[in-house]
């Protein structure tokens, strides 16, 4: 029981950094309509920034800015430099060209850093183990990722939701041409919420470095992944994302931990060996299929005018 | 129809050129080319069965991988089971990625854009993630394959020219069909789907049905270059369809021209030469390539056909 809450919890820690990358590949997506491969190139960048910075300055608060603002840098200069060239033509060009990107980044990467994994480590203030459940100690680290987590989200929430910029953002979404018409500066706003999305990934990418290894190409499946969120969640919708990131952390986390045991119960030993890891893997895609299968724009689509 | 014919003529010289690839190598002492180009062909077929769905159909798959990685472990698997009939090995290939390939159009094609596009790279990952972790076939390390298949003497798989003209006999094959395909009334239907698919829907014909059938026949299509695939490397592992391989197939196809039939296969050889090429002068090859790549497309994206026969092929979907 009490090793079920700590999956539960590692599940609300995996489903928040999902969200990070989600919310900010939704937002763009839903204002710009545009498809970004990239997104996990910036969660790269974030956590090989900050893990560099601490192991040069041994500061945890100075490699935390200079890991948000390395992802923010990167995806300000490829939003003009590229992403403007890309917004009036079709996905097809947007996929290619943004794949190009990704491939670009794994590379330059390993150009910079070396080939070799970095293994970077948590910060001491957070390297012990807190106690909320009496007997289920809990590692300090990634119960802070769940506190910044939620705490990101709510604040993502009351800016788009309460200020005059979120207005606009959510103008701009539900119809572009006519926010324009009506003042709001497009080209502006359109760096704006790519530089939001950039320091989300930023964020989920240095926060990932100490629990994932940083390496060349770890944004790839976590993108992935935050691609099957948003779809569950309805592409364009934040509260859609937030919902399905966390459904998706929980179902992911509780199927690698339960599925095997769970197949022994009713399986002879070493087919629950094989096929508990196997469909454990497959779940979350299963569940995205059931729900497309269903409701094809996802479970909360946005309202479009 | 000028460049018709034009294309016609390219398509006749090019697959000439791609026949004398064993006589020439074997002129020049250097056999590693029979071997690079066995896999530039096997390339053109899976980049040949994309454009079928993307070009013709309209329908953006970026998980087309995944099924070069099911007909290769069909292989494997069959291998590994003493299955050594190469006849029944492809035929294994071609009927697990026909299932697979139903299975992800039946789900995918139910939404269109960009949902599409998120959708089948999830669901090749899906098969991938199960690929690494069936520990039984080789998990992530992959698995070696005892022999070749077997077609009886005649066939000696083994021979390296002989494999060579056995691939290139099945990209003739499927040219030759896609050409006549894309043609056809069925190909008239998914190509007017494409561009519009409620009219089609207004005339009659069920759209879904006609795209799924596009869907698996290209999915069946790269299955069989999966499988080929196998049997030449006589090795089997999930990095056959890691995503970005998926992209890799579409930028062949982008490379060569969409739609024009020989292009994707263009396209093929000048993506696996430059990779041959540039892996020998950088281990970065990764970077040089997306710097191309994304001034390809900044630049308008265009292929090498168009260069060829000065055709401008435009964008009518998206």
């Amino acid at each position: 029981m009490l090793l079920l809450l700590v999956q539960a919890f590692n599940g609300l820690q995996f489903g928040v950094m999902l969200f990070l990358m989600a919310a900010g590949l939704t937002l763009v997506f839903g204002i710009m309509n545009v498809v970004n491969l990239a997104h996990g190139s910036l969660y790269m960048v974030g956590a090989y920034v900050c893990a560099e910075t601490y192991v040069a300055t041994h500061s945890f608060l100075l490699a935390i800015p200079a890991g948000l603002l390395a992802a923010l840098a990167t995806g300000v200069i490829i939003e003009i430099g590229i992403f403007r060239a890309l917004y009036t033509r079709d996905h097809l060009d947007q996929v290619l060209a943004t794949f190009g990107l990704t491939l670009m980044f794994n590379d330059l990467v390993r150009i910079i850093w070396g080939s070799d994994a970095i293994y970077a480590t948590v910060p001491k203030f957070l390297a012990g183990q807190v106690v909320i459940i009496p007997g289920a100690p809990y590692p300090a680290y990634r119960l802070a990722i769940i506190v910044v987590g939620l705490a990101v989200a709510a604040l993502l929430y009351l800016i788009i939701a309460r200020t005059r910029y979120g207005m606009i953002i959510r103008a701009g979404a539900s119809n572009r041409v006519m926010a324009g018409a009506l003042g709001a500066n497009i080209v502006v706003l359109y760096t704006v919420v790519f530089a939001l999305g950039a320091l989300l990934a930023g964020l989920a990418g240095l926060m990932a470095g100490p629990i994932f290894t940083v390496a060349s190409g770890m944004g790839d499946s976590i993108l992935i992944l935050a691609f099957v969120v948003i779809v569950i969640g309805g592409i364009g919708s934040i509260r859609g994302a937030f919902i399905a990131a966390l459904a998706v952390g929980f179902i992911d986390t509780m199927g690698r931990a339960y599925l095997r045991p769970l197949f022994g119960l009713f399986l002879p030993s070493t087919a629950a060996d094989n096929a508990g890891p196997a469909v454990a893997s497959m779940l979350i895609y299963i569940v995205m299929a059931a729900v497309l299968f269903f409701r094809p724009q996802g479970l909360f689509p946005p309202r479009m005018r | 129809m000028a460049a018709n014919r034009n294309r016609r003529l390219i398509m006749w010289l090019g697959m000439a050129a791609l026949a004398l690839v064993p006589p020439v190598s074997l002129a020049l002492s250097q056999p590693y080319y029979v071997d690079l180009f066995t896999r530039i062909l096997i390339f053109s077929i899976a980049a040949l069965s994309l454009d079928l769905i993307i070009s013709y159909g309209g329908m953006l798959s970026f998980g087309h991988a995944v099924y070069l990685g099911v007909g290769a472990y069909a292989v494997g698997i069959a291998d590994a089971y003493g299955i050594d009939s190469g006849l029944f090995q492809l035929l294994v290939a071609a009927a697990a990625t026909a299932a697979i390939a139903t299975f992800i159009g039946l789900v995918s094609l139910r939404t269109s854009g960009v949902h599409f596009i998120m959708i089948t790279l999830a669901f090749s990952q899906m098969i991938y993630f199960l690929s690494i972790s069936v520990n039984k076939f080789g998990g992530e390390d992959g698995m070696t394959l005892n022999q070749r298949g077997q077609f009886g003497s005649l066939i000696p798989l083994d021979n390296a020219n002989v494999l060579y003209y056995f691939v290139f006999a099945f990209l003739a094959l499927f040219l030759w069909i896609q050409s006549h395909l894309v043609r056809s009334r069925f190909g008239m239907v998914i190509r007017g789907a494409r561009t519009n698919p409620r009219r089609m829907a207004a005339l009659g014909f069920p759209v879904f049905r006609y795209q799924l059938g596009a869907f698996v026949i290209s999915g069946v299509m790269c299955g069989v270059a999966g499988a080929l695939l196998a049997e030449q490397a006589l090795f089997v592992s999930p990095a056959i369809m890691q995503w970005s391989r998926s992209g890799e197939i579409m930028v062949m196809v982008i490379m060569g021209g969409m739609g024009t039939l020989f292009g994707p296969i263009l396209g093929a050889v000048a993506y696996l030469v430059l990779e041959d090429v540039l892996t020998g002068l950088t281990q970065y090859w990764g970077f040089f390539l997306g710097i191309i790549l994304v001034a390809i497309i900044l630049m308008g994206r265009q292929g090498i056909m168009s260069l060829v026969y000065g055709l401008r092929w435009k964008s009518s979907h998206g």
